[in-house]
């Protein structure tokens, strides 16, 4: 009677074993796919839904609008690789269009709005950087009050104005197209195949890996914690002024009060549904990618399908914590001895 | 099965025991963790239980306490009867209390609240701490504890806190207390302080399960020793029987020629001095401390916990600022205001603390190893030389026999050995002169501890300079050719041996304790 007992065990233990090893490579193919199937199976419902989807013309609208928030997102994927947050990127982005198109308003000059408005972003990325790194100060604390503070300065460039320049010299990157693809794609992709680069290819980018794993440890391993930390908030910044010209090229006008608003929220809302872990040192750009367009086609795709914009918060709310439930989940692997 | 067919039950056992586990399995994706492991505990027995990291106690203790589900088939029998364990509040009511190797109090609370947390007294509605209060006293005078149950638990040392999570056992009336690795941070007298207080609990006839690595304690402390080995049971000896080569033979599956491998010779002293520390000091812990390393030398740094090792070692290597004091390295003053100062001088400092300060869990075994050298690998711009790093980490991984598949592997999934020598690897691909290796041998199986204790032999053949911190005297013994004695933060004396006459544990204490100084007066 034992054996036969024992025997029954061995046959649940085994089903057991299986469920267990199915839930396990479960877990792993989220781990390596992240979100893409969660994109791909969004689309083929709007498709269903709305018949309209899938057309060219529309995916293009897609990738136009996923674009600034890629640029912006990818920014904050360095910093919160490192364990940060930065939540002045919207603020930013105003201050900088804002630079851009007066800028541009320059006679003959007008091209320098470009620069001026990089050159900005960069300036106000590394002040949080400094403050950061060097103060010792909370990122969340930090940038809280530069989301205030350079939307302010953002008001103040233009008198809280709306400035335009119709004869915009740059137009052509908001509205133009090279080969047909249209030029803000383009600095999207250019933006994440560079952030790949540097977080997968350079000791740079090891580093980041390395600080926002485990900070006191890349301090007693030689990094200087504190140029890693200056880099992600100054490139943080930088981006964050290319999406203020990607946003005035775009407008051929840009309002400080406006412009830009809670787009740090999306951002943010696409690093975390790209699978880059909150507490650093895990996730990828193409993760980001992955999560900015989520969230561009949730948007476009409940327009086309006729749903209310209550219900569309309402609704890429609830897809924000879905995902960060599906983060920790992964996370969430139990150690053995 | 009844208690009658139990392997040797211990002398204060009559009849039944507490606990019996039968036929445990566990399965994780891939790994079979413990397959048909049974385990059995008596009311007042202190049971050890020993094996390498990995074999399986970790897991087994889980189960125990509802931590993990065993695999269908296992059973877990309390005082007789069989006890459904799905959960941890199920194995707090089944009398079973689990205290960690990390402690899992809240530094800001009190020790009584810390004692009835998840079952505070409350009088209508509202925590009642004065009761709170009054019914931790009795349980804490009762295990001697130093201070009261007000006292906030961030004020009290590892000892002590390890002193509450005892206490928070016994208010909870735990029939089944398992202590793992519990003097892992504890001096030699606060170790000795807990085996008293360990010893009333089993008189109280509570059942004790005593995890632990070191030899000397289970010696010491236990009535039987239990050992598993890869997931399965492989014995149990009865006080009688324990020696430390059964032990090693059981754990390990084969004989250990040489556990501490000292095949170097101390050097001469008129070799090059490699590491010369000058009155190195904080202006707060540690003041005037004095020391030189010779090349081809293994210097043991030795005290109390307490005594400001790692302190000192934090400040020859840079990781914390000196406010005193200079280092000399291969008889150059160096200007050490970092850690990258200090590699790049040939210094180089393992942590004590491996998974807070050392490796990086969710970075490849590759990128761990290369860590620090992928600068000056780099090729022009700042970009990774990948084939150089991967030359690198095979080469690491053959050299300290790291056990993975293959470089490409996250090191959160390796053993604490295989971690460690990862670590070590990172540190040697510097190419150091000198090494501070900060307990080297924390918290990792027997096999890889020999492991280490050979390539430090081997590096100090090599020529490098070498000191190791450690709390465990006979590693001390066992690999240094002299050893430096810390007291209240700066060098009390130093302890040096010949072959005729070897260091000794005495010799040591006598220094860390003071006990010399009495001597004297």
């Amino acid at each position: 009677m034992a054996e036969m007992r024992s025997g029954g065990a061995g046959d649940t233990a085994k089903a057991a074993a299986l469920q267990e090893s199915r839930r396990g490579s479960m877990r792993q193919m989220i781990q390596v796919l992240g979100m893409l199937p969660v994109l791909i199976i969004i689309c083929i419902a709007f498709e269903l839904m709305s018949g309209r989807f899938m057309s060219w013309q529309n995916l293009s609208i897609v990738a136009q609008q996923a674009s600034i928030n890629v640029v912006l997102a990818a920014g904050m994927t360095f910093v919160i690789l490192t364990g940060g947050i930065d939540l002045s990127v919207g603020s930013i982005l105003a201050a900088s269009a804002m630079v851009a198109i007066m800028g541009s308003l320059i006679p003959d000059w007008g091209m320098l709005g470009v620069p001026a408005a990089l050159a900005v972003g960069l300036g106000f990325g590394l002040l949080n950087g400094a403050l950061i790194a060097l103060a010792n100060l909370p990122p969340f604390i930090v940038t809280l009050g530069s989301l205030t503070a350079v939307r302010g300065v953002a008001r103040l460039l233009g008198e809280d104005t709306t400035v335009f320049n119709p004869e915009l010299p740059f137009a052509f990157i908001g509205n133009g197209t090279l080969f047909g693809v249209p030029w803000l794609v383009i600095i999207a992709l250019a933006v994440v195949v560079i952030s790949w680069i540097i977080l997968r290819r350079t000791v740079l980018g090891t580093r980041i890996y390395a600080v926002g794993g485990n900070p006191d440890a890349a301090r007693l391993a030689g990094i200087k914690v504190w140029q890693i930390l200056l880099f992600v908030y100054g490139a943080a910044g930088l981006l964050a002024g290319l999406g203020g010209v990607m946003a005035a090229a775009r407008l051929y006008a840009a309002n400080g009060l406006q412009l830009g608003m809670s787009y740090e929220l999306d951002a943010i809302a696409a690093v975390i549904l790209g699978g880059t872990s909150f507490t650093g040192g895990i996730g990828s750009i193409w993760g980001t990618l992955i999560g900015a367009l989520i969230i561009a086609i949730l948007t476009n795709g409940l327009i086309l399908v006729g749903v209310s914009d209550i219900w569309q918060y309402i609704i890429k709310g609830l897809v924000i914590i879905g995902a960060v439930a599906l983060d920790r989940y992964r996370l969430s692997h139990g150690g053995r001895t | 099965m009844t208690a009658t067919d139990a392997p040797r039950p211990a002398p204060a056992s009559a009849g039944v025991p507490v606990l019996e586990m039968r036929g445990i399995s566990k399965t994780f994706p891939g790994v079979k963790a413990l397959s048909g492991v049974s385990f059995a505990a008596y009311g007042g027995e202190i049971h050890a239980l020993m094996g390498e990291n990995g074999a399986g106690k970790s897991t087994l203790m889980k189960i125990l306490s509802g931590a993990y589900q065993a695999d269908p088939g296992g059973e877990i029998w309390i005082g007789g009867q069989k006890a459904m364990i799905d959960g941890p509040l199920a194995g707090r009511r089944n009398g079973i209390a689990i205290i960690y190797q990390e402690l899992a109090l809240s530094p800001n609370l009190t020790v009584a609240e810390n004692m009835f947390l998840g079952e505070e007294m409350s009088k209508n509605g509202l925590i009642d701490r004065k009761a709170m209060a009054a019914a931790a006293a009795p349980v804490l005078a009762r295990l001697d504890a130093p201070f009261l149950p007000t006292t906030k638990v961030g004020d009290l040392s590892i000892a002590e806190r390890q002193l509450v999570e005892i206490a928070r056992a016994v208010a909870a009336r735990s029939r089944i207390l398992v202590m793992d690795e519990p003097t892992t941070s504890l001096s030699t007298h606060e170790t000795e302080r807990l085996f008293a207080v360990i010893r009333q609990l089993k008189s109280e006839g509570i059942a004790i399960i005593y995890i632990s690595h070191r030899m000397g304690e289970v010696y010491e402390l236990s009535d039987r020793v239990s050992v598993l080995r890869d997931g399965t049971y492989i014995g149990t000896l009865g006080r009688a029987e324990i020696s430390a080569d059964k032990l090693v033979r059981m754990m390990v599956g084969r004989e250990l020629s040489s556990f501490f491998a000292k095949e170097h010779r101390a050097p001469p002293h008129d070799r090059a001095v490699l590491l010369k520390v000058e009155g190195v000091g904080d202006g707060r812990r540690i003041h005037d401390c004095s020391f030189e390393v010779w090349a081809g030398e293994v210097v043991g740094l030795s005290g109390l916990v307490g005594s400001g090792r790692t302190e000192l070692a934090r400040l020859v290597c840079g990781a914390d600022r000196k406010t005193t004091g200079r280092v000399f390295i291969d008889g150059r003053a160096c200007r050490i205001d970092g850690p990258l100062d200090a590699v790049e001088a040939g210094l180089v400092y393992l942590t004590e603390d491996r998974k807070a300060l050392g490796v990086f869990l969710d970075m490849t075994i590759r990128e761990n190893i290369t860590l620090e050298v992928i600068a000056r690998d780099a090729r022009p711009g700042g970009f990774l030389n990948r084939s150089k790093a991967r030359e690198r980490a095979d080469a690491a991984m053959k050299a300290l026999s790291i056990r993975a598949p293959h470089t490409n592997l996250n090191v959160g999934a390796l053993s604490g050995g295989n971690q460690q020598k990862v670590l070590l690897s990172r540190l040697l691909e510097t190419k150091p002169k000198v090494l501070i290796l900060d307990e080297p041998t924390r918290g990792i199986d027997i096999g890889a501890k020999s492991e280490i204790y050979r390539l430090i032999d081997a590096l100090a053949r090599a020529g490098n300079g070498i000191v190791v911190i450690s709390s465990e005297l006979p590693e001390i013994l066992g690999t240094c050719d002299r050893v430096l004695v810390m007291r209240d933060g700066t060098i009390a004396g130093e302890v040096t041996g010949t072959p005729e006459a070897p260091i000794t544990q005495e010799a040591i204490m006598a220094v860390a304790t003071g006990a010399d100084v009495q001597r004297a007066a």
